[in-house]
């Protein structure tokens, strides 16, 4: 496409000046993570620091993935990948059933429901942290994948998306459908599921990123150390007190847990903009 | 095949009434146009049939059945709507079958019906295209096969062709005729254009805030309106209408309780000035070809349209005009609007 904004000269010398700079600033120090996981511990240690990858890659790789420092890393990853997929499933599952509720049915204290279910945006899981642990810890759910993904289910957002969404298809649809002898929930399945796949991807690629990146909730609730989720590990792996850092370990594993997020949206991105082209509007 | 009866049905949301009592027996095969400006209760009354809206009061039968508590599925019609409808992610043969899928049809019968249908309105080759690769008149058509795939006993159409331009429209129109003709089923058709009203019915119900004006043949409707407003709302150009206080009216035998006379255009006549009913001032003129119409003010300032054909010679606009009818061509409304001399 030929841009409508013509730039020549300076101004286009100037203008990639400074994207490149931009993107360099971000660059950089995961370029930073990636050398530092492939040289030994006393290359890291010794200033300068080095700018070119060493030889140690496969080596610190392996020892991240299969040894660890508290738990494997890869075991660590698997945590991550339950959590992650559990929370966005499970986001998208309810708020898609609360919204077909909430736009398709009238039930009294429909809209009273709305609003609390709207309500909870102002309720993210650090205020309630405390009493959330509470419940959690009484039901028996620290150390499991119960306790990390349930707490983080309920989502006014997506329920909010979803509402929205189903508010544009035509009445008329669900008339047709109702002609055609659907019940509600056949409705649900076979016209609305097959029309929001764009949103459901679009959301999946956020919710999966929401859910790898949780940080103080896994914290909290789990202790043993093969419960450990990845982002959370990587803080678990600096040493206390005295203790040497392995960082070309610890560096390792930040760029192992940067990977299956980029891997989502990669992914997903291409489902997401053939989903966007399929749509109706 | 069925016949539909309405007895006294009315509607309501909330304390306010919407519908107002109609009553209408449909005789098998019958084509039935509801026709009535916006908001008038024409599509509230399809949907009650269609079993999408409850009925406050009164009774629907479809086939000496009683379907008011009857979801829409087994009242056995099918329903074509003004957006169409279709399932977007559905290709055609798809939204066809869908309803015959739900009906637990084998998938060979499915098939036969779809391609039948398909081949009835000529979709054949769209089968597999979403309906977003379809023209407005395909999609109108496959709306259409939607609903004969199911081989129901009525067909209710909501406005199905306002989406469509002009040129379309009229095609689909007589398409539409000739279907139900060779289908033979009973239809309920809405529209607010009176000339689908006109062209496509066996018989029309004129509808009008809630109740029925009129409920008769087109040609009956347009010769002899039961009311002013039918009159104003069959027909274009519409009827004039004259205050009986405006003229000399002597030898119209004009009845006391009359309190407007309705004159359709065709039958008005400019003559010689001094010889006619009313008097007036050519305003400006429309040539059609076929037809002028000539648009007279009044003196009060009304306006009066005399529809005269293409080949007569036309009056000069700012030239002074009188008009003249046959009493047999007057219809004569009291103050409510409604006929006094039949």
């Amino acid at each position: 496409m030929s841009g409508m904004v013509e730039k020549r000269g300076r101004a286009l010398w100037l203008s990639h000046a400074v994207l490149i700079l931009g993107v360099a600033m971000i660059c950089f120090p995961i370029w930073l993570a990636f050398v530092a996981s492939t040289v030994s511990q006393p290359e890291i240690a010794r200033p300068p620091m080095p700018l070119w990858p060493g030889d140690q890659l496969v080596e610190n790789y392996r020892k991240a993935l299969f040894a660890g420092i508290n738990a494997p890393v890869s075991v660590m990853l698997l945590n991550s990948l339950v959590m992650a997929i559990g929370i966005a499933i499970g986001k998208i599952v309810i708020s898609l059933l609360s919204a077909f509720a909430i736009v398709y049915f009238r039930f009294p204290f429909r809209m009273a429901f709305f609003w609390l279910i709207f309500l909870t945006l102002m309720l993210p899981v650090e205020v309630r942290i405390v009493p959330t642990y509470e419940v959690v810890a009484g039901l028996g759910l620290l150390n499991s994948y119960s306790g990390l993904i349930f707490p983080l289910i309920a989502s006014a957002t997506a329920t909010f998306l979803f509402r929205q969404f189903f508010l544009t298809v035509p009445d008329e649809l669900a008339e047709a459908a109702r002609i055609d002898g659907a019940s509600a929930m056949r409705f649900f399945r076979d016209i609305l599921l097959p029309m929001s796949r764009t949103n459901i991807a679009a959301l999946f690629v956020i919710l999966f990123i929401y859910g790898w990146n949780q940080y103080l909730w896994p914290l909290l609730i789990t202790t043993d150390p093969s419960m450990n989720t990845v982002v959370m590990g990587i803080k678990q792996m600096f040493p206390s007190g005295d203790d040497i850092a392995d960082w070309p370990v610890i560096m390792a594993t930040s760029i192992l847990a940067m990977l299956p997020p980029v891997a989502v949206v990669i992914g997903m991105q291409k489902l997401f903009v053939r989903g966007l082209l399929e749509s109706e509007k | 095949m069925a016949t539909v009866k309405l007895s006294d049905v009315r509607k309501s949301f909330g304390k306010n009434e919407v519908i107002h009592g109609i009553d209408l027996d449909i005789a098998d095969g019958e084509f039935i146009v509801i026709v009535g400006p916006s908001g008038c209760g024409k599509s509230t009354l399809l949907r009650m049939v269609a079993g999408l809206e409850t009925v406050s009061a009164g009774e629907i039968h479809i086939d000496g059945r009683r379907v008011n508590d009857l979801e829409p599925m087994e009242r056995d019609i099918a329903m074509v709507f003004q957006n169409y409808a279709l399932y977007p992610h559905m290709n055609v043969y798809d939204n066809m079958a869908y309803g015959l899928r739900i009906a637990g049809k084998s998938k060979e019968e499915i098939r036969e019906r779809v391609h039948q249908a398909a081949a009835l309105l000529q979709i054949e080759d769209y089968l597999e295209r979403k309906p977003r690769q379809l023209s407005g008149g395909q999609r109108q058509r496959v709306a259409m096969g939607r609903a004969i795939v199911r081989k129901p006993a009525v067909f209710l159409f909501d406005e199905p062709l306002s989406n469509l331009d002009a040129k379309l429209r009229v095609q689909m129109r007589l398409e539409i005729k000739q279907l139900q003709k060779e289908l033979g089923v009973t239809s309920l058709y809405v529209t607010h254009d009176q000339v689908e009203a006109m062209t496509l019915a066996d018989r029309v119900i004129i509808m009008n805030e809630g109740k029925a004006e009129q409920i008769g043949t087109p040609l009956e409707l347009y010769a002899n309106p039961a009311s002013r407003f039918v009159g104003g709302f069959i027909g274009s150009p519409p009827m004039n209408f004259i205050n009986v206080r405006e003229g000399r009216f002597g030898d119209l035998q004009v009845r006391p309780e009359a309190d407007s006379l309705g004159v359709r255009p065709e039958h008005m006549r400019i003559t010689n000035e001094g010889s006619g009913l009313l008097a007036g001032k050519v305003k400006f003129l429309e040539a059609l070809g076929a037809e002028t119409l000539v648009h007279v003010e009044l003196e009060n300032g009304n306006l009066i349209t005399v529809r005269q054909p293409g080949s007569e010679p036309a009056p000069e606009a700012g030239s002074m005009a009188d008009i003249s009818w046959k009493a047999q061509d007057t219809a004569q409304f009291n103050s409510q609007g409604l006929r006094v001399d039949k």
